[in-house]
């Protein structure tokens, strides 16, 4: 475990912080130093976003010591902390899209002249800075012209533009495709060079050990260790994150293994000819049988959702038919498609699944509530039995069926937004990314209930950009690249992850 | 951070797919829209009615309008922040009553006109701090209000109450030339130095940029370090301020106060400013829009006045049919930037 030359720019030691019932931190150091990129690495709830918080002034400690260039520094709010030189740049980018490029950069500290602001000189300095991050943009647009990975780097550039010691970047590459995240890349290693630390926070492994020098891992609230990202193979890392041997992970693999021979005699639940959407996703043939696990593979923005959408009703096709159980219907709503049993759980999970302010309980008994219709409420003893046996058979944490949705971890309210679907005992079970976001443990769970569902005879329809994923769970995988389905194949031993990466690069059918 | 070698790389189209879909005039459609409205109007006028020619129909224009100008200029810095003020009606009516009993009474007129000024101004801040603090909806809090400021006003008094202080009249004789033949009102000058004034603190100013963004994404904003609240309450405070200064041109357009005058002015003030482009969501418009939306309500009028043998109930009906249409516009403009 080495350590850079130069005196760290952010020690934190015997950091403590402790919420109602919870030590969320207890004891945790953690260093940043002066022209690195640094991983902080954890589970969910392992304590990565409240130091961060902590970091940011969202939250103040209740013990330890924070040194700032070594001067020990208290930050009390965000603003407080931006003055420091700690910036933080968030997955959802927090600027105002209507405004310019250029102001989302200066806004609050616009240069001026006699109170009144200098357009041109603003704009100039905007494009100057732009440059020097590699990034050619017309600064006087508005910024909700560019895609969300142009205006992260937006973000990043009023960041280090405000105060360049310490940039925190909280999972910023989940929501952008390969090669945004490269440009994101590019971006971050210009900084380091220019001597900015740089705090990362990612769940993407891969992408953990192609940018970062050093590691934090952190679990339970406590501090694992301190490592330099080349001498930490990934299996140990992924031990030490969740703290036991990769038992689910490899049990998965064999369950899997076997139930992919399964499903040849099972008779089809749902056929999809021709069906397609203008402008969303080109006709498309597939059939999805009983107890079968059908992976979705393709990059971002390769129509796997717009395809999951039209099965569910969501979007209405407007060609081709569709036929459930033998018979040809036309899904006008999701309504219908859940009267035939098909569930949908949507990869947006925030905006369009969870409900924050409800309880889990009442979040997980939403869907079985509406589709029996509001005229026959669900009796209460009823619902604590359902909620109970899902939030253990899924071991949703904290086992507490009254805690408001939005106080849970990411994967947590995953899990809760799976229980919601599994209570109406679905057919049929559309998950759209539903391990996006959240941590190694959580996913692994998820990928076995997946597996078990499977088992039990329901058929999943599964949408991953994690082509890992998709392969260990999927019995045929359909590839789709610029929302045209190019490919439909049965997952047996030829099939890998190149094999795909061949079709989605290529396009090609055979 | 040492300067570092410029390269860029984005350029390169297959790098970036989803960059550049910018149309560069996407947020003047509205406005322009609306100019285009108007002149198409102006120009029925002209073919269609004798005299319609004559400089005064669009000087008398601002004469006639000038109260609902300087209540829209309020409104479009409230409806910029995604909020909406419905108390400027009754705040209307309240100075219009206080302003004609005080002078009825014989407060000097140097003192009143400050005063309910003011007052205008502390009615917005307050509603502007319940609605930041207490996270209450601006519909709600202005709603409140507006019943507030109502009641006070016919509290006050119920009746018209006319105004005979010599600097009121003599303001209201006031007529200022402009050219050879035609001369407006010293309120019209007054609405348009206000819009004047609201488009240059928009524009210049990061109180005004603040507002845009505030609009844009209240969360962002804060996040951003932006003075929120500061911001928040001052586009109410404003508000508060333009309604009571409508009122005071108003009691001197008419010489006199009365605890009715302005019911409804708040609805064609939001409608003015959504005719005028300005997006109800927040975040989008200009000033200069709501003042083209003022003139779009007052060349109806006008036109009707001109037709002779139309209900003046016409000019509701048509202003209803350009809110949808302005609404269903800015949704389509607003989709296609997305």
């Amino acid at each position: 475990m080495g350590e850079p030359a130069t005196d760290p720019v952010l020690e934190m030691t015997g950091i403590r912080k402790v919420f109602p019932g919870v030590v969320a931190l207890d004891g945790v150091d953690f260093r940043l130093y002066p022209g690195e990129v640094h991983a902080l690495m954890g589970e969910n709830g392992a304590g990565k976003s409240t130091l961060i918080k902590v970091l940011t002034g969202v939250y103040e400690i209740d013990g330890g010591d924070i040194r700032l260039g070594g001067e020990q520094v208290r930050i009390a709010g965000p603003l407080a902390a931006q003055k420091a030189g700690i910036s933080t740049v968030y997955q959802e980018v927090n600027l105002c899209t209507n405004l310019t490029v250029a102001e989302n950069i200066f806004i609050g500290r616009e240069p001026r002249a006699f109170g009144k602001i200098r357009w041109g000189v603003m704009r100039k300095r905007a494009a100057e800075l732009l440059k020097r991050l590699d990034l050619d943009l017309d600064v006087s647009a508005p910024l909700s012209t560019y895609s969300l990975a142009i205006q992260q780097m937006v973000a990043i550039a009023r960041a280090v533009d405000i105060s360049a010691r310490v940039l925190i970047l909280d999972e910023p590459t989940s929501s952008l495709d390969a090669s945004e995240v490269e440009q994101l890349f590019r971006v971050m290693r210009r900084l380091k060079d220019d001597g900015v630390a740089i705090l990362f926070v990612s769940h993407f492994l891969d992408q953990i050990y192609e940018i970062s020098d050093r590691l934090t891992v952190l679990r339970n609230g406590q501090l694992i260790g301190e490592y330099r990202t080349a001498e930490l193979p990934q299996v140990q890392l992924v031990e030490k994150m969740i703290g036991k041997e990769l038992a689910t992970l490899e049990s998965l693999e064999d369950k899997a293994q076997r139930s992919r021979t399964r499903s040849a005699t099972a008779a089809p639940i749902l056929q999809a000819k021709g069906i397609g959407r203008t402008g969303a996703i080109a006709p498309f043939d597939l059939t999805i049988h009983e107890g079968e696990v059908v992976g979705l593979a393709g990059l971002l923005g390769s129509g796997r959702t717009e395809l999951a959408r039209l099965l569910f009703g969501a979007d209405k096709a407007d060609q081709g038919e569709l036929s459930i159980d033998g018979k040809p219907v036309t899904l006008r709503d999701p309504q219908m498609a859940m009267k035939r049993g098909i569930a949908f759980s949507s990869e947006n999970r925030r905006t369009e699944g969870i409900i924050g302010d409800l309880s889990v309980r009442e979040n997980i008994i939403l869907a079985l509530q509406a589709a029996r219709g509001w005229t026959r409420p669900i009796p209460r003893r009823k619902q604590d039995e359902i909620v109970d046996k899902y939030v253990k058979a899924l071991s949703i944490r904290p086992a507490d069926p009254e805690r408001p949705v939005r106080n849970l971890s990411g994967g947590n309210q995953q899990k809760v937004l799976l229980a919601r679907w599994l209570i109406t005992e679905p057919r049929l079970l559309i998950i759209d990314e539903p391990t996006r976001g959240i941590d190694v443990g959580a996913k692994a769970e998820i990928q076995k209930l997946v597996a078990e569902l499977s088992d039990g005879g329901m058929a999943v329809l599964f949408v991953s950009a994690e082509l890992e994923e998709v392969l260990r769970l999927s019995h045929k995988i359909a590839v789709l690249r610029d929302r045209r389905l190019v490919e439909e194949l049965d997952n047996t031993a030829g099939v890998d992850a190149d094999r795909i990466m061949q079709t989605i690069a290529s396009g090609a059918t055979s | 951070m040492t300067v570092m070698s410029p390269q860029p790389v984005t350029t390169d189209p297959a790098i970036n797919p989803r960059r550049r879909v910018y149309r560069p005039n996407t947020k003047y459609i509205p406005i322009l829209a609306t100019l285009a409205l108007l002149l198409v109007m102006y120009l029925g006028g002209l073919v269609n009615y004798e005299n319609f020619d004559q400089p005064s129909v669009v000087v008398n224009l601002f004469r006639d309008n000038a109260v609902l100008l300087a209540v829209a200029v309020g409104m479009t810095f409230v409806i910029l922040t995604g909020g909406i003020d419905l108390s400027v009606g009754a705040v209307i009516s309240l100075t219009t009553t206080l302003t004609a009993t005080l002078l009825q009474g014989g407060w000097p007129p140097l003192l009143v006109l400050p005063l309910v000024l003011i007052l205008g101004a502390l009615l917005g801040a307050g509603m502007g701090a319940v609605i930041h603090y207490f996270r209450v909806e601006p519909f709600i809090a202005t709603l409140a209000g507006l019943f507030l400021a109502r009641g006070l006003a016919l509290f006050i008094n119920q009746e018209s109450i006319p105004i005979r202080d010599e600097l009121w009249t003599t303001l209201s004789d006031m007529r200022i030339p402009l050219g050879e033949t035609t001369k407006t009102t010293l309120t019209a000058i007054v609405a348009l130095v206000a819009v004047l004034i609201a488009a240059a603190v928009l524009a210049w100013t990061r109180f005004g940029r603040n507002v845009y963004a505030i609009g844009g994404s209240a969360d962002s904003a804060l996040l951003m370090g932006l003075p929120v609240a500061r911001t928040r309450i001052a586009v109410y405070t404003i508000s508060g301020f333009c309604a009571a200064l409508g009122g005071v041109l108003y009691t001197i357009n008419s010489t006199s106060g009365h605890a009715l005058q302005g019911t409804g002015t708040e609805l064609d003030a939001i409608a003015s400013c959504v005719i005028g482009g300005v997006l109800l969501t927040g975040g989008a418009g200009y000033v200069f829009g709501s003042l083209l939306g003022v003139m779009v309500f007052g060349l109806i009028t006008t036109i009707i006045n001109f037709q002779g043998d139309l209900n003046a109930a016409w000019t509701r009906i048509v202003v209803g049919v350009l809110l949808f249409g302005f609404i269903v516009l800015q949704r389509l403009v607003t989709r296609r930037t997305r």
